[in-house]
């Protein structure tokens, strides 16, 4: 028996390290509520180390907006990446124990939750004194403010548009000059493309099982369409309006036609961007911040194109991320200097253009870089023209895996009808949008 | 040690200091016990019955990840029920338990058995049975991630390639593929360890008490029946007690593998209790489900130790 003994405590251990861990993280989540004191004291480059936290997903163009400011300015930034699927938790323990850094990007869905909980200092005089300010990315502009203050400046952008794969168009005798302009052609294009070419060649691809992924590229069309997916606040799913149905009934019959990979069903998100690039799909809607990746070769030569709604019109979500100065931040006017910079005509042409990153500012879509590719400049307009929506528990609703939103629209794309599988989930995501 | 000990040391030291006087308390064998334990008692009692406390009291809080908590007991308790996927997910957990538990330990049995001889080439497949283990669990989830993806997998072009399928197979597209692939990667991440520990429990068996069975005309499988799995009693309890309460616990997994999905059919209690926590925000709520699950896991571990000391008593000799 002594030699088992050891077992016994094994799985009460494991428990409670796990409960530790939550323990740790819960028990710091004590603070929050109310507004970050706001401060208007002037911009500072003084040679101080500003602290900063982004996501491992966008931290490509933080790292390049980092480094450039670093190198020109006395200030330096100490970026911390967090991997992203850790990093509302990490947040969250932070803001508890007063130990944010000076600077923070999130993602802009996540916006409304952390103002509302008093995470960010209140910016709103600041961003008043700038000059352009009223060419700043609408949407998270939006979506970073509350109660009529704003919190936090466009940081990175990742925009929806429609990726199509000129070689497969003019395989298929379709003019590759000419890509979809309503969700009827996209379809029409994409069972031409798999009926022509055939073999491993399919008319389109989406991620079936990721929420996230459903969210970016089929809303897109909705509101293109005239059509909302959710009411003003965020608290009743409007997923059952006939432009919700049109969008959803066309992926539909393109899943029930064959058109579509059989493997798009499973696909969960990690991988569903690997897809197009490899020259085995004619046309799909894809992150803009993948164009730089794109092959360009004999399989694949990439055309870009704005999402269109059933009967036309275009739209596209904005996402990406923003960027605040914690609530807690001693040093608010060196971060100030730090977030107002990467706004700036230098950091927005010199940096993210030249990498051909989207702006953050549409009136500068049209610059020395951008005027190289025309693709890029269509995508920066697109800033202007998209949206980003706006639910207080958008994550829990839309992100989890294990939420509301993926056996709707799972249901919908591949169960027998969608008008009914939007109408008897629609009050299942409201739900959960209105959850305290 | 034995030279030093021996020395003389009372002839080279011969005035010795007169002994110190001490108190009374510093003869006493309870409170020289408090003192040689306070060590492990802290640690036990900061790491363990602190947090324990604290997670039970959260649980009779609303707690949110970002703001204040406030009193609100029972109701996390109460809303378990109204909790389908919880109550699902015991179910699902349950079932997984029984199987991998079943399959582990008869796979890492096996591979015990072909490698507990010294032959030539014995080493090599033994630590190739024992690799796997080395890979950290999450990376292997990621590993298995890759190689049943359709798109960027090997595996169906391997399996299309030598002709043993037509369309690519949904490895994780079903409840039931998604389960068996799953348990499929817990096997080559744990067989190996499995079979480490069983190794040792058959090596500890004495060869002499298999001659005799040989010379009594005992065949390999009476040999196996009443000398092996007896005398591995132990051991086979060891890992029992191990894959249960591991396979309880289950998280990583089926965190990275199947994401709960295909329509929720893979979701364990570890990953409700995490979702509760880091999706919905609600750790208070997820602190009720945590003492559920520990409760659970107490009360099943006292039964396996009731049964276990049971058989032992049973086999002892009387």
């Amino acid at each position: 028996m002594g030699r088992v003994a050891p077992g016994r405590a094994r799985p009460l251990r494991l428990t409670i390290a796990s409960l530790v861990v939550a323990m740790i993280l819960s028990s710091c989540g004590g603070g929050g509520g109310g507004s970050g004191d706001e401060s208007t004291g002037k911009a500072a480059d003084t040679g101080a180390t500003i602290t900063m936290w982004t996501r491992s997903a966008t931290e490509a163009a933080s790292r390049r907006l980092v480094d450039k400011y670093n190198a020109t300015h006395k200030n330096q930034v100490k970026l911390t990446p967090i991997p992203t699927d850790n990093y509302q938790p990490r947040i969250a323990a932070a803001a508890g124990a007063k130990n944010l850094p000076d600077v923070f990007a999130a993602d802009v869905i996540f916006m409304p939750q952390y103002t509302s909980k008093g995470l960010f200092l209140d910016i709103t005089d600041r961003i008043d004194a700038l000059p352009f300010k009223d060419h700043l990315a609408p949407s998270h502009i939006e979506l970073g403010t509350y109660q009529g203050r704003k919190y936090g400046l466009p940081h990175t952008l990742d925009l929806s548009v429609l990726f199509y794969n000129k070689v497969l168009y003019e395989k298929a005798g379709l003019d590759p000059e000419k890509p979809p302009t309503t969700l009827k052609e996209f379809a029409d294009h994409a069972r031409t493309i798999r009926e022509k070419v055939g073999g491993d060649v399919y008319g389109t691809f989406w991620g079936g099982s990721c929420g996230g992924c459903y969210v970016f590229t089929y809303w897109p069309s909705i509101w293109a369409g005239g059509g909302e997916v959710m009411n003003k606040d965020g608290s009743q799913s409007t997923i059952d309006s006939p432009q919700s149905v049109a969008v959803f009934n066309t992926y539909n019959q393109l899943w029930h036609e064959g058109v579509v990979p059989a493997s798009a069903k499973d696909e969960r998100g990690p991988t569903w961007t690997g897809v197009f690039p490899k020259g085995t799909i004619g046309v799909m809607p894809m992150p803009s911040t993948t164009l730089g990746a794109m092959p360009d070769n004999a399989k694949v030569k990439v055309g870009v194109a704005p999402i269109p709604g059933p009967d036309g019109g275009e739209s596209t979500f904005v996402g990406g991320d923003s960027i605040g100065i914690s609530a807690t931040s001693k040093q608010p006017d060196q971060a100030w200097d730090f977030i107002s910079w990467t706004v700036s005509d230098e950091a927005q042409v010199e940096v993210l253009a030249k990498n051909k990153d989207v702006l953050a500012r549409p009136d500068l879509a049209n610059n020395k870089y951008s005027k190289e590719d025309p693709r890029v400049v269509l995508i920066n307009e697109m800033v202007g023209k998209g949206r980003t929506p706006y639910a207080l528990n958008f994550g829990q609703t839309y992100n989890d895996p294990n939420g509301p939103w993926i056996p709707v629209a799972r249901d919908a794309v591949f169960g027998p009808d969608a008008a009914k599988a939007l109408k008897d989930g629609a009050p299942k995501i409201t739900e959960s949008l209105g959850q305290s | 040690m034995s030279a030093i000990s021996t020395r003389p040391r009372e002839q080279a030291a011969p005035r010795r200091p007169a002994p110190r006087i001490r108190p009374p308390w510093w003869r006493s064998r309870g409170l020289k016990g408090i003192g040689y334990t306070l060590p492990t008692a802290l640690v036990v009692i900061v790491l363990f019955l602190v947090p324990l406390a604290l997670v039970f009291w959260m649980s009779l809080n609303r707690w949110p990840l970002l703001g204040s908590p406030t009193l609100n007991a029972p109701d996390n308790y109460t809303r378990i029920q109204d909790n389908p996927l919880f109550v699902d997910s015991i179910l699902f957990t349950l079932k997984y338990t029984v199987l991998v538990t079943i399959m582990l330990l008869v796979i890492a049995f096996g591979l015990a058995l072909l490698v507990q001889e010294r032959r030539p080439g014995v080493g090599f497949f033994r630590t190739t049975y024992l690799l796997p283990s080395g890979v950290g669990f999450a990376a292997a989830a990621l590993l298995f991630y890759g190689l049943y993806s359709n798109e960027i997998g090997p595996l169906d072009g391997i399996l299309r390639g030598i002709g043993l399928i037509d369309e690519p197979i949904a490895w994780t597209g079903t409840p039931n593929t998604a389960l068996f692939s799953t348990i499929a990667l817990v096997i080559w991440r744990f067989a190996g360890f499995q079979m480490l520990i069983l190794l040792t429990g058959l090596q500890s068996i004495p060869l002499e008490l298999y001659e005799a069975a040989r010379v009594d005309g005992a065949s390999r499988w009476q040999a196996f029946r009443r000398i092996t799995v007896p005398l591995m009693r132990p051991t086979l309890a060891l890992l029992l007690v191990l894959s249960i309460t591991g396979s309880l616990l289950a998280f990583d997994q089926f965190f990275i593998l199947t994401q709960g999905q295909p329509d929720n059919s893979t979701i364990t209690m570890v990953m409700v209790i995490y979702r509760e926590a880091f999706f919905r925000f609600n750790l208070g709520s997820a602190a009720a489900l945590s003492v559920v699950v520990l409760i659970v896991l107490v009360a099943l571990n006292v039964l396996q130790l009731r049964i276990l000391r049971h058989d032992r008593t049973e086999s002892e000799p009387s």
